[in-house]
């Protein structure tokens, strides 16, 4: 595919659980075939028969972007339901069950660790928690991850999975754009690398902040990208929208991604981005 | 039961309807309410508007400008939504697509570049969705914005006039100071697309603007704004002369406080206050 030849890292896979207990053969949601559960998971989740990429949780993500040995951070912050928002059922209530559910307090993960050779910092949205929506500890542990990149001048990369905003936060969840953009641009003064990884589905607030902020926004394949929600542009303009509208291809083609890449690819893509963005001044340090 | 009983009940009943939050959202939309143009022409002179985001046209909804603010020279930004049929459409009624969010920091980087202050003016119901806003990244534009904004090296100031809808008022909202109108809101999202979605029924809109604290006394309360510029009594539409001299003394009296900071603390005041902003989390 590439004319220069990349340097190949192997993947490792320890953190996913291989028992499961509602079967072992899964449908892909792209091409209909049953897949061999232990396949899917062998291929990084992506359907051997169609190489469509299915969502995977944070920590799988970091266990296939970091060296074993990583470390989980900023785990300790839970919501204070800031608008005591209740709808048809309260937001207590919904974080309770996707705290239980998910195994953690909020749609997001930090770790600091080794992607290859390069010493990062990494956050990770969880998509299976609330959409991956973006409330005020979504807010405040990616704006950690940042400032854990600035103290230690070490490279961010966020992986971004979100519907946007969390409603449910209101104009609290809102205002985390501005806080995360104020603290990449501090960043981004400093020159320290920030990657951004869009993945399916990134939307809303989240794609109107940071995840279009990197150095260098890179998505994976046939990931939903966008500003407006498909619905909400359809009921708009009251027509149909044309086929692969919002995917990560389309936003190639029109100039906001540098580049879509296969989940198998992605480490060494990085990886020879973080080889690239390695001021000279480090390389002295390191002797 | 008896027949005062009765009424009370019915009164109670009309106001249970209507809250506070659902008043306020309809007077934060009345259609005689001055739009920002109409702030900016009452409080500035000498408008000399600038055209174009230099990469691909110049939105309608968008409007930027040189101005004078009691005879210092300023940039003043406002989006416009038209009063009649025909403006309204050409407007997108008030939307902005990227490039005009991107016009928008191009006049931030003139006034930048020229050390000139920024006064934005804000009354819209979010960025426009649509095809082509999705093609020339709508999404990148607001986010630049956001970004650039928080390191803008001169004082900026926002004002919220009516609706704060979402994203597309933040990206000319991440400023030194940021006021609201009394009976404006400041939203994540409409109460009509909040309604659609949790409630699954778009008529629970009043419902969902109370239950997303939307009004300025909330989002003040919530500590997402700096300030809030009164109204003449019944709203500003009611006397839009007056709501804009009650604009022009809260500008006032802060843009007297940045100027008196040091240009680096300033910065890092406008960058502390965005970093540490609405912290709702235990540890
Ligand atoms: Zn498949």
């Amino acid at each position: 595919m590439s004319w220069f030849k990349r340097q190949e890292y192997k993947i490792e896979n320890e953190g996913e659980k291989t028992v499961r207990t509602e079967g072992l053969w899964i449908k892909c949601d792209s091409c209909d075939q049953v897949i061999f559960k232990a396949d899917l998971e062998a291929n990084l989740h992506v359907c051997p028969k169609c190489g469509h990429h299915f969502r995977i949780s944070a920590r799988t993500r970091i266990d296939l972007l970091l060296e074993p040995g990583y470390e989980i951070v900023d785990t300790e912050l839970k919501s204070t339901d800031p608008l005591k928002f209740s709808d048809l059922k309260s937001y207590k209530s919904r974080l309770k069950k996707a705290q239980k559910d998910t195994g953690l307090n909020d749609a997001i993960l930090n770790a600091v660790g080794k992607l290859g050779d390069h010493e990062i910092v990494l956050s990770v949205m969880e998509y299976a928690f609330i959409g991956g929506s973006m409330g005020a500890v979504v807010g405040e542990t990616i704006a950690r991850a940042v400032d854990r990149a600035y103290e230690s001048r070490k490279p961010l990369i966020i992986v971004a999975a979100s519907g946007g905003a969390r409603m449910m936060e209101g104009i609290v969840s809102l205002m985390q754009l501005a806080k995360i953009s104020a603290a990449l641009g501090r960043l981004d003064d400093e020159k320290i690398p920030f990657i951004s990884i869009l993945t399916d589905p990134t939307t809303g607030g989240v794609t109107a902040s940071f995840a279009m902020l990197g150095d260098l926004n890179i998505a994976e394949p046939n990931a939903l990208i966008g500003f407006a929600g498909p619905r909400v542009i359809e009921q708009t303009i009251r027509q149909k929208l044309p086929e692969g509208f919002q995917r990560s291809e389309f936003l190639l083609e029109h100039g906001f991604l540098d580049a879509v890449v296969n989940r198998k690819e992605m480490k060494s893509y990085l990886s020879r981005a973080l080889d690239f963005m390695k001021q000279p001044s480090q390389d002295k340090v390191a002797g | 039961m008896t027949e005062q009983a009765g009424n009370l009940e019915q009164v109670q009943a009309v106001a249970e309807a209507t809250p506070a939050a659902w008043v306020k959202t309809e007077l934060a939309r009345h259609s005689q309410r001055p739009y920002p143009m109409d702030f900016i022409e009452s409080i500035f002179t000498d408008f000399s508007e600038i055209h174009g985001d230099r990469a691909f046209g110049d939105d309608a909804a968008m409007a930027c400008g040189m101005a004078r603010f009691h005879g210092e020279e300023v940039m003043v930004i406002g989006n416009l939504k038209g009063r009649t049929v025909k403006e309204r459409i050409e407007r997108k009624f008030g939307s902005p697509d990227p490039e005009g969010y991107r016009k928008a920091l191009r006049a931030m980087k003139i006034a930048e570049k020229f050390g000139r202050p920024v006064f934005t003016f804000i009354d819209l119901a979010g960025a426009n969705p649509g095809i082509g806003a999705e093609e020339r990244g709508q999404a990148e534009a607001i986010a630049r914005n956001l970004i650039e904004m928080s390191r803008l090296r001169v004082p900026l100031i926002a004002t919220i006039t009516g609706e704060g809808g979402s994203g597309g008022a933040l990206a000319l909202a991440v400023a030194d100071r940021v006021l609201i109108l009394e009976n404006a809101i400041y939203s994540v999202i409409s109460p009509e697309g909040c309604a659609s979605i949790m409630w699954r029924d778009a008529s629970k809109r009043a419902q969902a603007a109370e239950a997303l604290k939307v009004t300025a006394q909330d989002v003040k309360s919530l500590g997402c704004v700096d300030d809030i510029v009164p109204e003449p009594v019944g709203g500003a539409q009611a006397n839009p002369e007056e709501a804009a001299q009650l604009i022009d003394e809260k500008l006032r009296w802060h843009f007297n406080e940045i100027k008196a900071l040091p240009l680096e603390e300033m910065l890092q005041r406008r960058y502390e206050k965005f970093r540490n902003i609405a912290q709702f989390y235990t540890t």
